[in-house]
């Protein structure tokens, strides 16, 4: 609990409370809730990527589950929205877990394939499977109500992303801090040396697949009602890459990184009136740029520059 | 009988592409540890320049030529602007560096050449063979061919060229390879370069059956490196193998089972082999460096 207390969560309370009263309009602060959706599942990608050193470029699958079972749940079986939401993470644990379990034993490649592999597979049930999930076409989702609230503007939506956003850079920052979050740092520090110091490697991996896996899988649920409506392209490789550039971008094992890739790589096509096509192009650039020149990611890579002019 | 006969001959058709696309991993991972997520774009690259130089009413072995060569730069591009800069980088680096270089590539490819599926006529009619009770294609047997040829060759490369050793050597060993004094960075640049070559030629031969679109790369290239881990990773013989399996499985699942989830047999497959056989028919169990 002492990370509650911590200057870098009080800022980014104040911000995130302050934030709707500097945005101008609607279409802003829709871009603020579209952000912190999308930072959310970033968070537990780089929980991944960041501390478990394993890349996953086919994390879309989980965004989708959560989507698709929330979608489902409501829209064909009456489930009320939270409720899905809590299975639709379940589900996707599961899933994560399943693959995660025989996969992370081994070396760092094979578990990018199975995730890219997990991709293609979700895509293809999505498209096929029409009676359930509406097909190529998509579905419409029932909006978002708890407890007879129904969250109808936008400005509801900002303050549920903003909680929630803040309640996962909290939940990533403990897990950081924590024995666990110890032992996956020094899983990309070294597995042998991890290994050596006896520590769990395998398990820690798969926790943190799954934890990766929830966290989209709620970031999907939630886009899937704040949308209103979800096609198989939410399981698109290039949304797969997309969330993975975000990480990389802000920075690997930082949880502000994430948060801000997320907000860069949203917010920057938005601003650029669409990426028309290029976003292939944009986001291929952006990876290998950023390795090449900035392998740390933008903010450990601030960070130290800060901390060397102190 | 003849049902079997008919999914036996288009499952090594598509077999034999995997194979290639295998042995190009197989060469890159060998030399640089580096799984190249690019591979299967290179395969791509093949079948639409060669299809865009086509429609430029250039005649088609020229065309073909031009298609091959042109993804052997991009490979050797891919090495010298990408992988080289970034000199010791992690090998999770470099992963990530190959992953933008693919989806660079298909965005430029898509803005380019356009979105829309291409195909190059066969090399020789289409006029269907009968063999054994099923129906082939003469472009089959072109593919068939063209990969025995270039496995072949391979082999043959490695075995008997200085050059091919050198890169055995620094597969084997880079540091001692530099030690005797093997130029490591040109026979890193010379893998890729090779990688593309092969995966060129495989993906002009392959295009009269499968087409071929910008994104295409991203399945051959996953069915690629299923087939590499099933052979076991960097041998040689075990990519083709692993890539005539992978091919066979998936044509009997789509010809018995279903054609729209054929797709999933090799990811079903790499489960179940990490599983029962982590290092693949033929790897070697080597120890990490550490």
């Amino acid at each position: 609990m002492k990370a509650l207390f911590r200057p870098s969560l009080l800022v980014l309370a104040v911000v995130l409370a302050l934030l709707p009263f500097a945005l101008p309009n609607n279409y802003v602060v829709d871009i603020a809730v579209r952000i912190a959706l999308a930072a959310i599942a970033a968070i537990g990608l780089n929980l991944l990527m960041g501390f478990a050193g394993q890349i996953s470029i086919g994390h879309a699958a989980f965004v989708a589950i959560g989507a698709y079972c929330s979608g489902i749940v409501t829209a064909r079986f009456g489930w009320p929205p939270l409720a899905a939401i809590c299975g639709a993470a379940v589900g996707a644990a599961v899933v994560a877990w399943l693959i995660a379990k025989p996969i992370l034993r081994l070396k760092g490649h094979s578990l990018t394939m199975a995730t890219l592999g997990l991709g293609v597979i979700v895509n293809i049930v999505l498209i096929n499977e029409v009676d359930w999930t509406g097909g190529p076409d998509g579905m419409p989702v029932p909006p978002l109500e708890v407890a007879g609230f129904a969250f109808a503007k936008v400005r509801h939506w900002y303050a549920l992303a903003a909680v929630l956003l803040w309640l996962a850079v909290l939940q990533s920052l403990n897990l950081y801090e924590s024995p666990a979050g110890r032992a996956l740092r020094g899983l990309n520090g070294s597995e042998v040396a991890a290994r050596v110091m006896g520590v769990d490697v395998a398990r820690f991996k798969v926790r943190a697949f799954v934890a990766s896996a929830v966290f989209a899988a709620v970031s999907g649920s939630l886009t899937a009602h704040y949308l209103g409506f979800i096609s198989p392209s939410i399981a698109a490789f290039t949304h797969s890459v997309e969330l993975a550039t975000m990480v990389v971008l802000g920075g690997m094992a930082s949880t502000f990184g994430a948060v801000l890739g997320a907000a860069l790589l949203t917010a920057l096509p938005q601003l650029l009136g669409g990426l028309h096509g290029y976003e292939m192009v944009f986001f291929g650039l952006v990876l290998m740029l950023t390795m090449m020149f900035l392998p740390k990611g933008l903010v450990p890579s601030i960070a130290l520059k800060l901390r060397k002019k102190a | 009988m003849s049902d079997f006969m008919q999914f036996v001959f288009s499952g090594l058709t598509t077999g034999a592409i995997y194979a290639l696309a295998a042995l190009g991993f197989s060469l890159i991972y060998n030399a640089s540890g580096v799984i190249n997520f690019a591979q299967g774009d290179f395969l791509m690259l093949g079948g639409m320049v060669t299809a865009a130089l086509l429609a430029h009413q250039m005649p088609y072995g020229l065309a073909m030529v031009g298609g091959v060569a042109a993804t052997v730069i991009v490979g050797l591009l891919l090495y010298r602007l990408a992988i080289q800069p970034a000199g010791e980088a992690s090998v999770v680096s470099l992963i990530i560096i190959t992953i933008g270089a693919s989806i660079f590539i298909q965005g430029v490819v898509q803005i380019v050449l356009g979105k829309n599926q291409q195909t190059l006529p066969p090399f020789s009619g289409d006029r269907a063979l009968q063999i054994m009770g099923a129906y082939v294609l003469p472009q089959s047997l072109w593919v068939l061919g063209t990969a025995a040829v270039l496995v072949a060759l391979c082999f043959g490369f490695f075995r008997f060229t200085m050059v091919g050793k050198a890169m055995l050597a620094v597969a084997a060993n880079a540091l001692a390879a530099r030690a005797v004094g093997i130029p490591t960075a040109r026979v890193l640049q010379l893998s890729f370069g090779l990688s593309a070559l092969l995966g060129a030629v495989a993906g002009v031969v392959a295009a009269p059956i499968t087409t071929t679109v910008y994104d295409i790369g991203l399945m051959l290239g996953m069915k690629g490196f299923v087939a590499a881990t099933l052979g076991g990773l960097g041998s040689g013989l075990g990519a083709v193998v692993g890539g005539l399996i992978v091919g066979l499985l998936e044509a009997l699942v789509a010809g018995y089972i279903s054609s729209a989830y054929k797709d999933a047999v090799p990811f079903v497959m790499i489960i179940v082999i990490l599983l029962v056989m982590p290092h693949g028919l033929f790897g070697s169990k080597g120890s990490d460096r550490v």
